[in-house]
């Protein structure tokens, strides 16, 4: 009993949640205002109304995808941060292909299309990562940073020449390429930009999760980030591994454009989706590799999110990212606190 | 005039050298910081925080001066918190780096608003007036002296000082380290203090270069500076010279704005393209070998 109350209160968001909390009230009184009269607000702007949630749960879909990104790669030890590169192409190849369909395509072949080509294009931007990690031993950390800036030019570029006149926007994606609101189904989310991609991002996660453990692929990529020398030794192409690992990674981040250009807009426009990308390292790190980890920390951030937006009339809505981070920092220490704990108790 | 008059002309020479600074000071400050066996990609965050110190103190006191010492103490106190929180709190030094990136980008723009009603951009400030044109403004900027001499002391004190020797001591092999008697903790900490000290005179530069704080200004510079620091093996004079190669890409795309046809989207890719080249490039070569230590606890 004692143990595991031990466990859920070193579990690594009770600390993270109060670090961020604790930062909240500092930063918010900092400012002049009242942080429990600005703790109501982001309440009554997020979970406090139907509307209010159902753009909780539109901020938290590209997160979902993008965190589950994360995750695929730092289960192999490594750090994708190339996510918001990965996605920007990824939005804007889902809405050229989306516009490019014949209008009358059916939805069973519009959306699986458009999605395929927005995750092969994620994919092809993670691959040049990959590549440069298995060929040469390039840090992705470094490569996919220099990927996401050149994504901004190549975009700005690609944009420019085939925007709408006078805007920084694509065509409109045929009808049957949009995935619907959820207050089709659901009236209560009626206004809110939250769209089924939520449902799919759920899905995915639920099935890359359970991938990692009963695929030979996943299992092989987690042991190679326990120990690689050691899959070295069983023969396992540690290297080829890692980049797939990488590349699925992509991917899986291009998918995020389900939730903006495919589920909200109906195009897409120059920064679309910014952020999604570093907030889904957030989201893995918080997540901590579980399932419903993965869905709390990306329900969490989109809180925050769309909370900041609330606030932002008094405090600036910056002060979300300021907590992301402390967030961050506050869920890694207790994570080595409780590898520490663990460690005591076994020796 | 010719693209080809503007690419050799003095005004490039110029601007190549002014966008150098801030480049060499994060690679100088990252290099340090390396040597001591602690990754640090937190540069960009501490370029960045630096600026606005800089920016912030010189607009409410009206002196360069301070300006500068604001930056430099605020490089070198995220620093510390990046030091704190890995050699202390021993948390993984990509994923502490990350955090005070985002901090530094949010807060930044937190602090900007608080101070000025605006998330984009401070007002100008004077920065450094120095007489003369651009070429001898160029060679007297206390900032070149500044970085010259810290890659100047950085070489010699690394070779050839007590302190350089147990820092590289802690970089190699930290266990061995801690065995023959040096403090790891205390030296990584200092180091990695130093280290981003060193970063705020870049930051400093950067923002009396632009005589303003935008958000965001740094623009990946912190991490082209650790990838410079990589490509230079991890040494102080070739991390100048590989800073030297970046900038004149930064410079390129300054001098021919409005120059040619081509688009400036391309220019503005171009240091991030030859990052990633040059990554690739160097890691056949033994001279690129990381300390050994580096990432490893005592």
């Amino acid at each position: 009993m004692r143990d595991r109350l031990e466990r859920i209160l070193l579990a690594p968001a009770v600390p993270g949640l109060a670090a961020g909390w604790i930062a909240f009230s500092l930063l918010v009184w900092l400012y002049g205002q009242s942080p429990r009269a600005m703790a109501v607000l982001l309440f009554e702007g997020t979970w406090g109304t139907s509307y209010g949630a159902g753009q909780v749960l539109f901020k938290a879909t590209p997160l979902l995808f993008t965190g589950l990104a994360v995750d695929v790669a730092l289960r192999g030890g490594l750090f994708n941060i190339g996510a918001e590169g990965q996605l920007a192409v990824a939005s804007l190849v889902a809405g050229v292909v989306g516009a490019w369909l014949p209008v009358g395509t059916p939805a069973l072949v519009a959306l699986p299309l458009t999605l395929a080509a927005a995750m092969a294009a994620g994919a092809a931007w993670a691959s040049v990562p990959a590549l440069l990690k298995a060929r040469f031993g390039a840090h992705e950390v470094i490569s996919t940073i220099m990927m996401n800036r050149i994504a901004d030019g190549v975009v700005g570029l690609v944009i420019a020449s085939i925007a709408l006149a006078g805007s920084v926007r694509t065509a409109d994606v045929i009808p049957g390429a949009r995935l619907p609101r959820l207050d089709v189904l659901l009236p209560a989310f009626k206004g809110s930009a939250a769209s089924f991609a939520i449902v799919v991002a759920v899905l995915a996660c639920a099935f890359v999760v359970a991938a990692q453990t009963r695929s030979r692929f996943g299992r092989e990529v987690g042991l190679i980030g326990q120990n690689p020398r050691a899959m070295e030794a069983e023969k396992v192409p540690v290297k080829r591994r890692l980049a797939e690992a990488l590349i699925v990674s992509g991917a899986i981040a291009g998918a995020a454009s389900l939730g903006t250009v495919l589920g909200y807009k109906g195009y897409f426009e120059e920064g679309l989706g910014a952020g999604a990308g570093f907030g889904g390292v957030a989201v893995a790190l918080l997540g901590g590799g579980r399932f419903l980890g993965l869905v709390f920390a990306a329900l969490l951030f989109g809180t925050l999110q769309q909370g900041g937006l609330a606030l932002n009339a008094h405090v600036p809505k910056e002060l979300m990212d300021v907590l992301q981070g402390v967030v961050i920092c506050a869920v890694a220490l207790a994570d080595v606190k409780l590898r520490n704990l663990v460690l005591a108790r076994k020796a | 005039m010719s693209a080809l008059d503007v690419i050799v002309s003095g005004t490039m020479l110029a601007e190549t050298i002014r966008m150098t600074i801030p480049y060499a000071c994060a690679a100088l400050g990252g290099a340090l910081c390396e040597r001591s066996g602690v990754v640090n990609i937190a540069l960009e965050g501490i370029l960045l925080s630096s600026a606005l110190a800089a920016v912030a103190t010189q607009e409410s006191t009206g002196s360069a001066t301070a300006g500068i010492l604001a930056g430099i103490l605020c490089g070198a106190l995220v620093g510390l918190g990046h030091a704190l929180l890995v050699v202390r709190g021993r948390i993984d030094a990509i994923v502490s780096g990350l955090a005070v990136n985002l901090v530094a980008a949010g807060g930044t723009r937190f602090v900007l608003r608080a101070l000025y009603g605006s998330s984009s951009n401070s007002p100008a400030i004077p920065g450094i007036h120095l007489p003369g044109g651009l070429l001898v403004q160029t060679a007297l900027d206390p900032f070149l002296l500044a970085t010259l001499a810290v890659a100047a002391i950085f070489a010699w004190g690394l070779a050839r000082t007590r302190f350089g020797l147990r820092l590289r001591a802690c970089g190699e092999d930290p266990a061995a380290a801690q065995a023959v008697g040096i403090d790891v903790t205390r030296t990584r900490l200092v180091a990695v203090t130093l280290g981003g000290a060193i970063g705020g005179i870049g930051g400093s530069a950067l923002a009396f270069e632009l005589h303003q704080f935008q958000a965001g200004m740094t623009g990946g510079r912190g991490y082209i500076a650790l990838a410079a620091v990589i490509v230079a093996g991890w040494r102080p004079w070739p991390a100048v010279a590989a800073c030297l190669a970046f900038a004149a890409l930064d410079a390129l795309q300054i001098v021919l704005q409005g120059q040619t046809r081509i688009p400036s989207q391309i220019f503005a890719v171009l240091p991030f393209v030859a990052t990633l080249v040059a990554l690739a490039l160097v890691s056949r070569r033994a001279s690129g070998r990381p300390p050994a230590g580096l990432g490893k606890h005592p």
